[in-house]
């Protein structure tokens, strides 16, 4: 294998996790808190450094499929209450504004309060899923770049491919948030729910041992497939609610309470 | 007390959220899947078919209860 040929491998192999990392990230910063989930970020890679220097070659040592499991059955928990919730409302069976949440904002700053030691961190939902998908999949990049640098005696070029794709899916990541700022709140938690749900499976069922077919690209059809199944739940049970068919608004075409976008 | 009770209903909620039998489902269904793994089957589909079970079973729940209430 030659230098370039190691580059493009490394290069290809964490653009894959970087993107996945990035996802996570953008999903915490778009429907909760930016500051909280950079800081989740930050942390993570704050974590990782530390991890990688203490441990150096021995990084591929982790038990990486355990640490898979716990995060994606997190994920999953997390994805499918984001879903269900997407679901209600967007089949009208839960408000788009809740005229609770001023209440429930309350009760959840006194909770942050009392459970202490988050006093810099304004949203420690934000914060954690970030500093899980950075964390998890900043490991993988750490694996890859040391098994084929080992692997080819070349360490230096598979850093460089390794910090190429890091650089280049983060610039991705600023260019598209501001777009993101633009879709609406509903429609985010959907996306949110559908992306938290996926990966967390995915991650899951790997860490458990099983095998995807096609690996991470299964991705491509499993995103999909979680989206058109919750469309079809909310499909479903928008048939069902008298009080969402009867919408006058829904019928000419508006946004309304009820409506996914 | 409250202070100790506080910590643990937050991350009650934080982890398990407001339907605890979600969270079961996805234990129980991995579970499952390590064991079918363990015994030599490649049960990379079951985790996705319990999502949509999950998911349909919550939401008929909150159906339901918004239907008698």
């Amino acid at each position: 294998m030659s230098s370039w040929v190691l580059f493009l491998t490394v290069f290809l192999a964490c653009s894959v996790e970087a993107v996945e990392a990035l996802t996570i990230i953008l999903a915490a910063g778009t429907s909760r808190h930016w500051g909280s989930a950079l800081q989740g970020t930050g942390a993570a890679l704050l974590a990782l450094a530390a991890t990688v220097a203490v441990l150096g070659p021995a990084v591929s040592l982790i038990p990486i499929n355990g640490l898979r499991l716990v995060v994606g059955a997190l994920l999953l928990v997390f994805g499918l209450q984001w879903l269900r919730k997407a679901v209600m409302r967007g089949s009208g069976y839960k408000a788009l504004h809740d005229e609770t949440a001023a209440y429930a904002d309350e009760v959840e700053a006194a909770r942050a309060a009392a459970a202490g030691g988050r006093g810099a961190v304004r949203d420690w939902y934000a914060f954690t899923l970030s500093f899980k998908g950075t964390f998890l999949e900043g490991l993988e990049v750490a694996f890859i770049m040391v098994t084929f640098g080992n692997n080819q005696k070349d360490v230096p070029v598979a850093v460089l491919g390794a910090l190429a794709a890091v650089v280049l899916v983060a610039a991705v990541g600023i260019a598209v948030r501001a777009p993101l700022a633009r879709v609406p709140e509903n429609t985010m938690k959907f996306v949110v729910g559908t992306m938290l749900t996926s990966f967390g499976v995915f991650w899951a069922t790997e860490g458990i041992g099983a095998r995807w077919p096609g690996s991470d690209t299964s991705l491509l059809v499993l995103v999909p497939v979680v989206a058109l199944i919750a469309l079809g739940y909310t499909a479903a049970l928008r048939r069902g609610n008298p009080a969402a068919k009867n919408s006058v608004a829904a019928a000419s075409g508006v946004p309304v309470e009820g409506s996914l976008t | 007390m409250t202070l100790l009770r506080n910590f643990a209903m937050f991350w009650y909620d934080f982890i398990v959220g407001d339907d605890w039998r979600v969270a079961l489902g996805v234990v129980l269904a991995l579970a499952a899947t390590y064991g079918l793994v363990k015994s030599g089957v490649d049960a990379w589909w079951l985790p996705p078919v319990a999502v949509v079970l999950l998911l349909g079973l919550s939401l008929r729940r909150v159906v339901r209860s918004a239907h008698q209430g």
